[in-house]
């Protein structure tokens, strides 16, 4: 393969590698905050200008199949996880983290096909956008029929209006469909004066923030060994098969080459920013360390790593790009 | 100068859970909170602050003893079981008891 690794993997390469060796270096809380609301503003006014030059009803379909897809995941990871002996609420919190969506394994796919030459939809963080939620909700779901009426106790904070709230106006998805929107209504012209800061330097504040998930990814894989192989085997194993989900969707919808390779992506990636926080509000009974070592120790790192090329690789190989 | 005896009673959670915090001391009758994020380690492991599911809040809630025993036993049945949480108190001594 002939595809080299991206510059800003080897920023996340040395967070891991601080992280391992007992480094004192850390970014302050402030800056990572900052660094993830411009990624997210970023994406989004980029898909937004390109959205402008769509007509929207082309682009429903995929938002309909992307939505399903994220809801079909936990439903299908949830027997593979109780057959694996995870109980109810883990094998649903898993399975949404699935479900959900990385916005930063998103931006690193795009890039790695920027630097190839391939082309993919521009309008791409749309889907992104529309595929945070609905994971989520299937897990919520999962964990409920799980749980039966053995607790009866449902937690107060566990209000499907809650939840949805949460989901649908927290950070990620504000931010993503915010940009979004102001992209296409300002299109490009009307955001070439911001340009300067939210277009050119996107790659260089990409890199400082995979740095920053190296360290905290790196700290996660202490806690690998604390749940065993079976984690590995899932942080490894999911993607891959999921990718295949992700690329057959895209062959569905015929999306171009490098539509395919981020829809593959999106499908393997699983969240670590939203899934967790909500999980935790909604699913209190599930171990929240299990289903964040499995989404940041193992599935970014492998995703970022290892993952993308193979995706991109199978995106050419299925559309014959 | 006058000194008026009330009860501090601070609370370490998950950050997550700070705006059901917030909601539950004022249902139970706090007049007002502070929240400050730290980090720290302990029962259920070690949390550093670093990203968003990692944060851990210590809310402090200056009250009359009563509503302090009333808002830590409610928020001991609704979140101990599940959540990392902390809760102690202790005696201050405050200026203006109107406003506790």
């Amino acid at each position: 393969m002939q595809i080299m690794i991206d510059v800003v993997i080897f920023f996340f390469i040395l967070g891991i590698f601080a992280r391992l060796v007992g480094s004192d270096l850390r970014l302050p809380e402030a800056l990572y905050e900052t660094l993830s609301i411009y990624l997210l503003l970023a994406i989004g006014l980029k898909g937004g200008i390109e959205l402008s030059q769509q007509p929207m009803l082309s682009v429903l379909p995929q938002v309909v199949g992307v939505a399903l897809l994220g809801f079909m995941v936990p439903f299908l990871l949830y027997p593979v996880l109780r057959a694996m002996r995870f109980n109810s609420p883990d094998s649903a919190s898993i399975g949404a983290h699935f479900g959900s969506v990385s916005v930063v394994t998103f931006a690193v796919v795009t890039a790695a096909l920027m630097r190839e030459g391939i082309a993919y939809e521009a309008h791409a963080p749309l889907w992104v956008a529309v595929l945070e939620a609905p994971g989520l909700i299937a897990g919520v779901l999962l964990a409920r029929i799980g749980q039966g009426s053995s607790d009866g106790s449902t937690p107060k904070a566990g209000h499907w209006g809650g939840l949805l709230h949460d989901v649908v106006f927290g950070k990620s998805v504000l931010l993503l469909l915010g940009g979004l929107i102001i992209g296409a209504v300002a299109g490009e012209a009307g955001t070439q004066p911001i340009k300067a800061l939210f277009i050119d330097p996107f790659k260089g504040v990409l890199a400082l923030f995979l740095l920053e998930l190296g360290l905290v990814a790196g700290g996660r894989l202490a806690e690998v060994k604390r749940y065993g192989w079976q984690v590995v085997a899932i942080g490894v194993v999911f993607p891959l098969v999921l990718s295949l989900l992700g690329a057959g969707l895209g062959l569905l919808l015929d999306l171009s080459t490098g539509g395919v390779a981020v829809m593959a992506t999106l499908a393997a990636s699983a969240s670590y920013i939203a899934a967790p926080t909500a999980m935790r509000i909604a699913v209190p009974a599930a171990n929240a360390g299990l289903s964040i070592t499995i989404a940041l120790g193992i599935v970014f790192p492998f995703n970022v790593v290892i993952g993308i090329p193979l995706y991109i690789g199978l995106a050419q190989w299925v559309t014959g790009g | 100068m006058d000194k008026h005896q009330r009860t501090l009673l601070v609370i370490i959670a998950e950050a997550n859970l700070e705006r059901l915090l917030v909601q539950d001391v004022k249902r139970l009758g706090a007049a007002g909170y502070t929240v400050i994020d730290v980090r720290g380690g302990g029962h259920s492991g070690v949390r550093e602050g670093t990203w968003e599911a990692d944060r851990t809040i210590r809310m402090e809630v200056v009250c009359d003893m009563g509503i302090a025993d009333k808002i830590a036993e409610s928020l001991l049945a609704e979140y101990g079981k599940h959540y990392g949480l902390t809760i102690y108190f202790s005696e201050v001594k405050v200026l203006r008891p109107n406003k506790f």
